[in-house]
């Protein structure tokens, strides 16, 4: 069954000139239909504009659809009086980590998902105890948030939603304020929890190396779904990515020139090891397997991305 | 620049005053600080200095963070003394050029200015030893009576205590922009008051736009956390009274009976 499930999905907006007068109607969204199966992990991404923050935000009920449903566990988001059962069953993180934590220590932010929801004192503790543990936060949970960095902070918030004990966490470009090394942070939270604790993730972001890891991928462009399937399909599929203004990873890229430059290799390569392997069994068109497997050597040892 | 304002910092440290309830400490706050112009005699003084002794001495803040709170009040304070010392008419003591001091005069600067110096080290017992977020919770629960009056005392203490924890933020924020207006060639120091206001715009026009900004975020990501005003909310600290809450009112209860027993019969 469908965690969260769109139909005919379109949102317009009212673009309004200086003066308020109505100038003209933005769809950012254009007619969506997706379908996300508990426990599973979804990537959606696209380049700026591409309205996956918009979609991102009608499945948390902020936002309601133009013309056609979005479903929560089976509830109509457009239902005013379920907009809270939607949005305890779907959290959602947003992009800038200062602007999203309520809470003056990291404990007590955790805790103003419950306290809302009316969880009972002690509920709340355990709740907050155990979604600190989730993304490896608990020895920090009387510090100021203030203190810690934005990947810790990120980490945070997605602990604050957890501890609503949602279905399905919707993360809007959680990492895009963040740098290299807090994304890898938040990224290895997220995939925890996903394949640990089996919360669904729904993924937004521009940043193709976060997708490799997702069981679906849907690409938008212009409001609509322009790609999907699973990042190896996505993936093998470079130059269409470029057309959309989307970065492929290096890896992916340099096995794609490869590939272009005549060497036999397969399709959607997302690792470095999986690189690796495929230049070691590879037939060369001259037969030196001798210096492919040196320099693919190499490549490992720099470690790309993992 | 902003930095070192006493009040509302907390010092860090373990005692019994510190573990206080917040509405504990805010009630015998604004106890003290009435007790203090109650009535006025020596012995009062007395009392209060003891008290307030006591207190500071249980605290285990050190003096001189107390005193660092005067330091904004101290243009405040010279101001006090000078017209009380000036203008209280009666029996002249000294004359300078025009101006008289009476004796009436000085003891009224002597004790304002005593009276102050107590409310503000009072005060600063209170911002001293309770987390700025204790104090809000204090308020909203001590507070809730006035709701019969359709006070939004839920509202209140949540704005403050999101003020709160912004205010580190979008001090953060300044500096960085001032550095940006800077190293735009932009002049925060130099000229005269007018000039200097002047020069504030391009540093206060970012940083509103920008405020407004998070706090269009913030309350997104409140609803998406289901927040929904203080309806049906629980508490993750519930304030609950324990025995040295109920002996620490005891013992402002008896300050306050001696200071009118001092009051009466002196």
């Amino acid at each position: 069954m469908s965690i969260v499930k769109t139909k005919n999905l379109i949102y317009e907006y009212l673009r309004r000139d200086e003066d308020g007068n109505v100038e003209g109607v933005n769809r950012a969204v254009d007619d969506v239909s997706l379908g996300v199966r508990r426990g599973e992990f979804i990537a959606i991404v696209g380049h700026n504009g591409s309205g996956k923050s918009t979609l991102a935000k009608h499945m948390n009920a902020i936002l309601q659809p133009t013309r056609g449903t979005v479903w929560v566990d089976g509830i109509d988001t457009s239902q005013e009086e379920q907009v809270w059962a939607v949005r305890q069953r779907a959290g959602m993180v947003f992009q800038n980590p200062d602007n999203q934590i309520i809470g003056q220590l990291v404990e007590e932010d955790v805790g103003f998902g419950p306290e809302n929801l009316g969880v009972p004192t002690e509920e709340i503790w355990k709740r907050v105890e155990e979604s600190l543990r989730a993304v490896g936060m608990y020895q920090y949970r009387s510090h100021s948030p203030n203190r810690l960095s934005g990947g810790q902070k990120q980490r945070v918030s997605i602990a604050g939603v957890l501890a609503m004990r949602p279905q399905c966490i919707v993360l809007d470009e959680p990492t895009a304020m963040l740098d290299p090394s807090g994304r890898k942070e938040v990224i290895r939270a997220v995939r925890e929890l996903n394949s640990r604790e089996k919360v669904t993730v729904i993924l937004i972001t521009h940043y193709m190396e976060e997708v490799i890891h997702a069981d679906h991928v849907y690409v938008m462009d212009r409001g609509r779904v322009a790609m999907e399937g699973t990042p190896r399909e996505i993936f093998s599929r470079v130059e269409e990515l470029q057309k959309l203004r989307l970065d492929v990873p290096q890896v992916t890229l340099l096995a794609h020139e490869l590939q272009q430059r005549g060497i036999l290799l397969p399709q959607g390569i997302l690792t470095t090891e999986e690189l690796v392997t495929a230049l070691k069994s590879c037939e060369w068109p001259h037969g030196k397997s001798e210096t492919g497997g040196v320099q693919a050597d190499e490549e490992a040892q720099y470690g790309i991305d993992h | 620049m902003l930095r070192d304002i006493t009040l509302g910092q907390y010092y860090q440290t373990e005692s019994v005053i510190h573990r206080l309830d917040p509405r504990v400490k805010l009630a015998g706050t604004m106890l003290y600080i009435i007790s203090l112009f109650l009535f006025e005699n020596i012995a009062g003084y007395v009392l209060g200095a003891l008290f307030l002794a006591l207190v500071i001495g249980l605290s285990h803040v050190p003096f001189k963070f107390m005193v660092r709170g005067m330091k904004a009040i101290l243009f405040l304070l010279l101001i006090t003394v000078a017209f009380n010392l000036f203008l209280t008419p009666g029996e002249t003591l000294v004359r300078l050029w025009k101006l008289n001091i009476t004796r009436e005069g000085l003891h009224n600067a002597v004790f304002m200015a005593l009276r102050l110096c107590y409310l503000i080290i009072g005060s600063s017992i209170m911002t001293l030893t309770t987390t700025p977020n204790h104090l809000t919770d204090g308020m909203e629960k001590g507070l809730r009576p006035l709701k019969v009056f359709r006070v939004p005392v839920h509202e209140v203490s949540m704005i403050m205590s999101i003020a709160l924890r912004f205010i580190p933020i979008l001090l953060e924020e300044t500096d960085k922009i001032m550095k940006a207006q800077i190293a735009r060639g932009a002049d925060f120091e130099s000229g005269n008051l007018i000039k200097r206001a002047k020069a504030m715009v391009p540093l206060l026009v970012p940083l509103f736009i920008s405020a407004f900004r998070r706090a269009n975020d913030l309350a997104m990501a409140m609803e998406a956390r289901c927040y929904h005003g203080g309806e049906g909310r629980t508490k993750m600290k519930p304030l609950v009274y324990q025995r040295r809450d109920r002996l620490a009112y005891l013992c402002l209860l008896l300050y306050l009976g001696c200071k009118v027993a001092v009051g009466v019969l002196l």
